[in-house]
């Protein structure tokens, strides 16, 4: 025993000694801006898409000479998908690397599990594409680029009913994912509110491989259309499953779809079916038609998607914000945030609200002969 | 018959840790945060230890404890809410969640009597599972979301003051002459059961304390950490925990707890090697079990005269 | 009729996990210990479907049913390999020592493995299509929709049940299998080659996962280095459920599981707790009947 407690004693000296030798790391001259990302794991391309868009304008701002005399530092961090990861590399850039600003996440699942320890350390956190209401609710020092699910739910509800034409409509939910039960519920509330009528609610696990079973079921309802608020890799392999089983209705979803992994993995099981999403790259303003260019140059000839295009943009407004308020203190900083008023993205007009939430358009997708198709634009 | 002195070194442990916490303020709170990992990994390889390593049990499923306890011991926490001296009840908190993971342990570990090795093995870990599931579904604990905004009542002291405990309590615990119990069910199960000790009971016990301590270290992880998810709970974390009590020896505290240390450390000084870190991790675990399944600490104990 | 469309899919689905299980209870037969690493093996054929169906498409043209034949023999043949090595470096050593060795060792094979997929210099971790092997087309019987995917899988693993039995019941090496199970010491001392016997399982063993890998992917052609874990999960519980170490129960359990998981799927109330009957059932199982539905119960000798 006396051996054993003191090697405690020992263990307990040393990690003393290690918090202690190490203080915050001092200014360099550069302005470090943390980014955390799915770059690895089940929504990669979420990750590696945003990190893109984000990289890019970071290295634009650069080339032009930096901010506020200093240039800027990008420091990312990879949660590979996995939840739990997102707080400990919020953690880590806030704490031990000092950064003034973060930038995250494409999901809301895991922007929502950084979003408290951003507010507590009163950080500002900028998500490019997490459309979950409650993300911004958090505290007044989470912002986003984009729009909410109540607006997209509610689109989309519109579109069930309208350009759908569909009475009954059956949900599909990832139980696993905040996003899509939020989703699901604005979309539910809306559709039925506007004299729908929602079929069978089933459930099914992200990352599952079989939905024969709710597929079934669900044929077996007939409803006129399938409402599918999930993740691209699920809804790859749903739409190929209920390809199998004669499934004809359509299915439609959020921008959770966005992915060229959609494509390529369900193959042509997934033409005639739709999507929302943030914006459309072969529509949209000139400075769009500029990002895209620059993009292809940057990252060999790759199109960038939605995703990349709001990475791109939620860098840029912090750069704006850092602009106006002069300083990266973060008080005057989260201000200048919040003062952001059309703002040209490269993704439309970005106008924060008092929910510190981007008003901003919606497009629908429909996939065709494996590619995406451009089909309409809904405003706020 | 409690070791002389033992006592002493529990006190001075649990002052030590109170002191240095008191500077908290001081200390990079990045580093802070890896300190109190290493105190809730101390907690969490000790108590494995006394299911694994003293008992023999091979469990696979010790995160789902974790998991009771800390999701339990985070709801109370919310559900107090921000009161006056809130932090005062963290200590009842952690008591609760500790409790509830014992009594779960009693539910994994009285089906599990029966079963010995590999099924064992498989039972467990499919009750860590379930307890994943189960919580993945409670809407009150936020299902998949997981358990958000929970207060941040761990501080290194309580980390640390409570890792002494339990280093103090289950080395008692074994060192006692009810503790040889484990030991004999360990080495020879039905000869220990022909010498009288109701391995039954036993087992259960070693489940049930073993639970009750892992409890405690998931509660202090919730409110370290401030979020709780199902998925940071499964089988992967499981495995965290044993290879620790793999690598220190099973049922060899002292190499246990530096096990846990290094294993929590390992991975900030690795930042740069992250990718590879696992498949380190791997490498290890197949290294040791090939060349020196006595574990990479393994300091000869005097009570054993052979093997 | 939803009931029986229903059935239909849970065979297709079941035969995968009877598939996976026959490779488990194959090798718990012969020498008592679950391979951990046996659905990180499904994850190789998997992936070495992926590498090679293009090669072959090339040679044999694109969706053609030789090409289809040579993806599953090459994928067979590379896992037998690997399944092989693995046992010889990793498990043999630890033959004499005891079973909790050797299944941390199992545990951290399927751990490396797991891993160094998921390394981005090998396959990554993000999701991967699988190429398409073969036409697929939804047969219709009445008002029923069967996928020519499922028909596929369900023909293969009763041809391959049949051929592992006639293996174990008919040819020396089962023979050979049956005795070393039974007792190792008394075969070796009765002259059977215990090594080459118990590589051979593996071997066997390692190729029936590799099929099931593919037959898996052909189904859900989404692939990444963790796919093996829940099936291998679920199909380890269904060869427990029909008795580990017997051939016909491993089947038997696999189709069980994947008819009650499937209609747990489409029911409203359980779809949520799909992953949880699994193991619920597993449970349940080792509480009431550990032999498993046909396994017979083995008294222990003091």
């Amino acid at each position: 025993m006396k051996f054993q407690t003191r090697l405690l004693l020992v263990s307990v000296a040393l990690a003393g000694a290690f918090s202690l030798s190490h203080c915050k790391s001092g200014d360099g001259g550069t302005i470090k801006v943390g980014e955390f990302a799915s770059l690895t794991g089940k929504e990669a391309t979420f990750g590696t898409s945003s990190h893109e868009g984000t990289l890019l304008a970071i290295e634009e701002i650069n080339a032009a000479g930096g901010v506020l005399g200093k240039k800027l530092e990008l420091l990312t961090e990879d949660d590979q998908t996995k939840a739990g990861e997102p707080a400990n590399a919020v953690n880590k850039l806030i704490s031990k690397d000092g950064v003034v600003a973060v930038l995250g996440e494409v999901a809301s699942s895991r922007s929502l599990e950084a979003a408290p320890i951003c507010q507590q350390n009163k950080i500002p956190m900028i998500s490019p594409a997490s459309t979950n209401p409650a993300v911004t609710k958090v505290g007044d020092y989470i912002f986003r680029v984009c729009f909410t699910d109540t607006f997209q739910g509610a689109a989309l509800a519109n579109f069930a009913s309208g350009a759908l034409n569909a009475k009954k409509v059956a949900i599909l939910t990832d139980v696993k994912s905040d996003y899509s039960k939020g989703l699901a519920k604005n979309f539910k509330e809306k559709f039925a509110s506007s004299g729908g009528q929602i079929g069978l609610e089933l459930d099914f696990n992200g990352g599952d491989k079989d939905f024969k079973g709710q597929l079934t079921s669900i044929k077996d309802n007939a409803p006129d259309a399938i409402f599918l608020p999930g993740y691209y890799n699920d809804v790859a392999l749903i739409c190929i499953q209920a390809k199998q089983l004669g499934i004809t209705a359509p299915i439609f979803g959020g921008d959770g779809w966005e992915s060229e992994s959609l494509l390529t993995i369900g193959k042509e099981a997934v033409n005639g079916n739709y999507f929302s999403t943030h914006c459309a790259v072969d529509q949209g303003t000139p400075e769009m038609a500029k990002f895209v260019e620059a993009y292809k140059k940057r990252f060999k000839g790759k199109t960038p998607d939605a995703m990349a295009v709001l990475g791109y943009d939620s860098a840029l407004v912090l750069v704006d914000a850092m602009k106006r308020a002069g300083t990266t203190e973060s008080v005057a900083l989260r201000k200048a945030i919040a003062e952001t008023k059309d703002f040209a993205g490269a993704s439309g007009k970005i106008t924060l609200n008092e929910d510190r939430d981007a008003m901003k358009a919606l497009v629908f997708i429909k996939i065709e002969n494996g590619a995406f198709k451009y089909t309409a634009t809904v405003n706020p | 018959m409690p070791l002389p002195g033992a006592k002493r070194w529990l006190l001075l442990g649990i002052a030590l840790a109170v002191l240095v916490s008191c500077f908290s303020a001081q200390f990079n709170r990045y580093y802070l945060g890896v300190a109190v990992d290493v105190g809730i990994a101390i907690i969490l390889a000790t108590s494995l230890n006394l299911i694994n390593g003293h008992t023999g049990q091979f469990s696979l499923g010790h995160a789902g404890f974790m998991a009771v306890g800390g999701y339990f011991s985070a709801w109370i926490s919310l559900k107090i809410g921000p009161v006056d001296h809130a932090s005062w009840y963290f200590p009842l908190s952690l008591l609760a969640g500790g409790l509830v993971a014992s009594l779960v342990g009693l539910m994994v570990g009285v089906p599990s009597l029966r079963l010995k090795g590999d099924y064992l093995a498989i039972v467990t870990l499919g009750f860590g599972e379930i307890i994943r599931v189960v919580v993945q579904n409670t809407e009150a604990v936020g299902a998949a979301s997981g358990l958000k905004d929970i207060p941040k009542y761990t501080t290194l002291g309580w980390a640390f003051g409570l890792a002494v405990v339990t280093v103090y309590v289950i080395s008692s615990l074994v060192n006692s002459t009810y503790g040889r119990g484990f030991i004999a069910v360990h080495d020879d199960e039905i000869a220990a059961e022909s010498n009288g000790i109701d391995t039954t009971r036993t087992k259960v016990t070693a489940f049930v304390t073993g639970a009750f301590f892992a409890g405690i270290a998931g509660g202090l992880y919730a409110h370290h950490k401030q979020f709780l998810s199902p998925t940071g709970f499964d089988w992967v974390k499981s495995i965290d925990i044993v290879v620790m009590v793999i690598l220190g020896g099973m049922g060899r505290t002292a190499g246990v707890i530096a096990a846990a240390v290094l294993l929590t450390l390992m991975p900030e000084f690795l930042r740069d090697f992250a990718e590879y870190r696992m498949i380190i991790y791997a490498l290890l675990i197949i290294l040791l079990m090939l060349l020196r399944p006595a574990g990479l600490f393994s300091i000869p104990l005097k009570r054993r005269p052979t093997t | 009729m939803h009931f029986l469309q229903q059935a239909i899919n849970g065979l297709g689905l079941g035969a995968i996990y009877a598939l996976i299980a026959l490779g488990y209870t194959m090798v718990y037969g012969v020498l008592r210990f679950i391979n951990f690493a046996h659905s990180d093996v499904l994850m190789l054929g998997a992936f070495t479907g992926l590498y090679a169906a293009p090669r072959i498409g090339k040679l044999c043209g694109p969706e053609s049913v030789t090409g289809a034949i040579l993806v599953f023999i090459v994928a067979a043949a590379v896992c037998a390999a690997i399944g092989m090595t693995i046992e010889r470096l990793a498990y043999r050593p630890l033959r004499n020592r005891p079973k909790l060795t050797v299944l941390i060792t199992a545990i951290g094979v399927s751990l490396l493995i797991e891993f160094t997929g998921q390394n981005e210099k090998f396959f990554g971790s993000a999701p991967q299509a699988f190429p398409k092997l073969l036409p697929e087309k939804s047969m219709q019987m009445g008002s029923l929709l069967v996928s020519s995917n499922d028909v596929l899988t369900i023909a293969v693993t009763i041809i391959l049940l049949i051929a592992m039995w006639f293996i174990v019941q008919k040819t020396r090496m089962g023979t050979a299998m049956r005795a070393v199970s039974f007792n190792q010491q008394a075969a070796a001392l009765m002259g059977v080659p215990v090594d080459r016997v118990i590589s051979f399982t593996f071997g066997l063993g390692s190729a029936l996962a590799a099929i099931a890998g593919i037959l898996y992917s052909m189904k859900a052609p989404s692939i990444e280095p963790l796919m093996g874990v829940q099936p291998g999960l679920r199909a380890f519980v269904a060869a427990v459920l029909g008795g580990i170490g017997n051939l016909p129960g491993a089947v038997l359990g696999g189709v069980l599981l994947g008819l009650l998981e499937t209609f747990a799927g489409g029911n409203e109330y359980l779809s949520t707790y799909r992953d949880a009957i699994a193991f619920g059932i597993l449970i349940l199982i080792l509480l009431f009947k550990p032999a498993g539905l046909l396994g017979r119960a083995t008294i222990e000798k003091v």
